[in-house]
């Protein structure tokens, strides 16, 4: 099959949607740049002209709200915020309207709303350019939150997402951008809330997103030369999220690890562990682990940048551990690692 | 204003302002438990925007929304059974008094977080910018909204995009509690749009037809292409932020002020308007009776309909209707939807 970047199936899903549908826009900051959101969105303004890719004013309340009230209004709407940090400035028409308006008026009107913030970290950008926000809306009610792992996923989730007919923010990390799979070529969608299993394993199952998927599979490498095989799910949709595919994988493992490019508390791994402990209990030969980010702000300087973000060490020292501990005693944690990121409490 | 227009004003300020005395007993009995926020006193304002309006339109409101819902026609046994909570309500209650919905009248639903429908009525406009099908949205909002940020955002999103957008700023002067002279340096709402080369026009909000001709020119504007506009529609909000308590605590000021504004009771003036242009008591009666009967009838609906079924308590987080909505290209996926 053909191969695209990551990068380019977000472009090519915008592309294709675009010209099939005329309800379809898209606005957001950047859009017109040549560098500000990637290559995602490169020239469409020249294909679809500037009133359907609308590069706007810096009002991410305003431009989002808008989006909201021309969703009602029966366009398809796509908002980009080039940074999710950015995005705390739009929450009340995420948060108080669009996610409420269909319980609101018990289902008469439905917001169909695709809001797309890129995750952009790494690069000494430090606190406030670097946020992975998504367990803040995975919390609210009405939302749908997807989170694409791989080229096939990114165009096939954006081509979901505008027509499911309910806000979904599509998060795209910008440290997935460069990497490349196999893309059709004609518009296909990716169901939301169906998990991908990446990788077969029998000794411990490693939920993961976005990011983290590419991370877990170079882990998954790493562990099998110590002989362990991991089961890597790619959640792909984080809410509603697959607890079957997870369960099961669970119930064949007995052993959970799930990585999550956000922070640990109150964060996407808690609301995973705490329904595979609720659902399959019994079947767990060891306490689950999350591997997260520290509960701290990001750093700037490399050195503690680079202590800040969970790698495919971290999470194959976890693994090797919770494989290889006996159930019965928990003190015995890896040592190696560097505080924060392997959480165990 | 013809005769015609006016009695039909009158009837329809005089229908918000009998349903909102009935809301305002439930209240005080208890009946009605919802934050209800009435209008009384400033109905002159959604009725003169609302009748200027036409089909395909759309309303967006706020809190204080029962006039906006009423004045475009929209059911009134739905806003009733809505703020007794019952299921036949406009939004089978699920949204009381704050939330209303009337989508054949143009209202998409009516929120109350401050100014928050403000931007989502630049998209409506947008949406019929891109269309290019001849709507026009409008904004209503109080003089508070305008001290949010996305308020601003909003006038230089319309302006910028030059798109068919009415902001209607209903200026009663207090923001809950508080009034205008607390919270803003100068009695100049109406300029607020200079800046984005919107304009801005004061007007006294409690003349329909001044308010009427205003929003007609407004949304010929509008719908000419020629973007935005912004009303200062200066008015008194009779009774408290919310419930039917006439609100003189917040001090002997708003006291004095208030024994004025009601000597300049919108309905009053129309209705002595409607003499001068030769309508008969008679008529006038005809009119109120014919509220009185749409009020008791409206009630007793309401009253008889049944309460929303537990069962439905997890329904509609998502809306359903929307997925089968699907694009002629993928009728597998539709199939398979």
């Amino acid at each position: 099959m053909r191969e695209l970047s990551y990068a380019a199936a977000i472009r090519e899903a915008h592309q294709q949607l675009l010209s099939e549908d005329d309800r379809v826009f898209v606005i957001g900051q950047g859009l017109w740049s040549p560098w500000y959101v990637g290559n995602t969105m490169t020239d469409l303004e020249k294909e679809f002209g500037r009133n359907r890719i609308i590069d706007c004013p810096v009002s991410e309340n305003a431009t989002t709200g808008a989006a909201v009230g021309a969703a009602l209004s029966g366009m398809r709407p796509i908002v980009v915020h080039p940074r999710m940090d950015f995005m705390t400035l739009a929450v009340d028409p995420i948060v108080n309207q669009a996610a409420n308006w269909s319980y609101l008026f018990a289902g008469q009107i439905g917001v169909p709303l695709v809001v797309r913030p890129i995750i952009n970290r790494g690069g000494e950008q430090g606190a406030q350019h670097s946020q992975a926000l998504q367990a803040f809306f995975m919390h609210v009610p009405g939302v749908k939150v997807v989170m694409p792992a791989t080229p096939e996923d990114a165009k096939g989730l954006l081509v979901a997402a505008v027509y499911d007919g309910n806000p979904v923010l599509y998060i795209d990390d910008r440290w997935l951008y460069g990497i490349t799979g196999p893309v059709p070529r004609h518009m296909y969608m990716t169901p939301l809330g169906v998990a991908a299993v990446r990788r077969r394993g029998n000794d411990i199952t490693v939920v993961a997103s976005s990011y983290m998927v590419q991370v877990a599979l170079h882990a998954a490498d790493r562990l099998k030369e110590q002989g362990i095989e991991a089961e890597v799910i790619d959640l792909r949709t984080i809410k509603p999220w697959d607890k079957d595919t997870v369960c099961n994988s669970v119930i064949k493992t007995g052993r959970l690890l799930v990585a999550d490019g956000t922070w640990a508390t109150g964060g996407v791994a808690a609301e995973i562990v705490a329904a595979v402990v609720s659902r399959v209990f019994r079947h767990l030969k060891a306490a689950p682990v999350r591997v997260c980010l520290p509960d701290t702000p990001a750093p700037t300087s490399r050195t503690l940048e680079q202590a800040y973000y969970p790698n495919a060490n971290t999470i194959a020292t976890a693994a090797s551990w919770l494989v290889r501990s006996d159930p019965s005693i928990h003190d015995h944690r890896p040592t190696a690692e560097l505080p924060g990121r392997i959480v165990f409490d | 204003m013809n005769r015609e227009t006016l009695c039909q004003c009158y009837r329809l300020m005089l229908l918000i302002r009998s349903a909102e005395e009935k809301i305002g007993d439930w209240v005080e009995r208890g009946e009605a438990r919802c934050p209800c926020h009435l209008y009384i006193g400033q109905e002159a304002i959604a009725v003169g925007v609302g009748t200027a309006m036409r089909a395909g339109d759309t309303l967006w409101g706020n809190h204080r929304s029962h006039g906006h819902y009423l004045a475009r026609e929209a059911s009134l046994t739905g806003l009733f059974a809505e703020i007794l909570g019952k299921a036949t309500g406009c939004a089978h209650g699920r949204g009381g008094s704050m939330h209303l919905i009337a989508k054949d009248q143009g209202i998409l639903g009516t929120v109350p977080i401050v100014a928050a429908t403000i931007p989502l009525a630049v998209g409506a406009a947008l949406a019929s910018s891109l269309r290019r099908d001849g709507c026009v949205s409008v904004a209503f909002f109080g003089d508070g909204a305008t001290e949010e940020g996305h308020f601003h955002e909003s006038l230089n999103l319309a302006a910028v995009y030059k798109l068919p957008v009415i902001f209607v700023c209903e200026n009663n002067q207090y923001a809950s509690h508080l009034h205008w002279s607390e919270r803003r340096p100068a009695a100049n709402l109406h300029e607020v749009g200079s800046l984005y080369r919107i304009p801005g026009i004061c007007l006294d909000g409690n003349d329909v037809e001044a308010v009427h001709e205003a929003s007609l020119r407004a949304m010929e504007r509008a719908r000419a292409g020629a973007g935005p506009s912004f009303l200062e529609c200066r008015t008194y909000r009779w009774r408290g932020h919310v419930g039917p308590r006439w609100d003189i605590d917040v001090g002997l000021k708003r006291r004095d002020e208030l024994h004025d504004w009601l000597a300049r009771c919108p309905i009053r003036r129309a209705k002595e308007r409607l003499r001068k242009l030769g309508v008969t008591e008679a008529e006038l009666s005809a009119i109120e009776q014919s509220v009185q009967d749409s009020i008791a009838q409206a009630e007793a609906e309401a009253r008889a309909a049944p309460w929303p079924d537990e069962g439905e308590l997890l329904h509609h987080v998502y809306c359903a209707a929307a997925p089968l909505d699907l694009p002629w290209f993928m009728p597998s996926i539709r199939e398979a939807a």
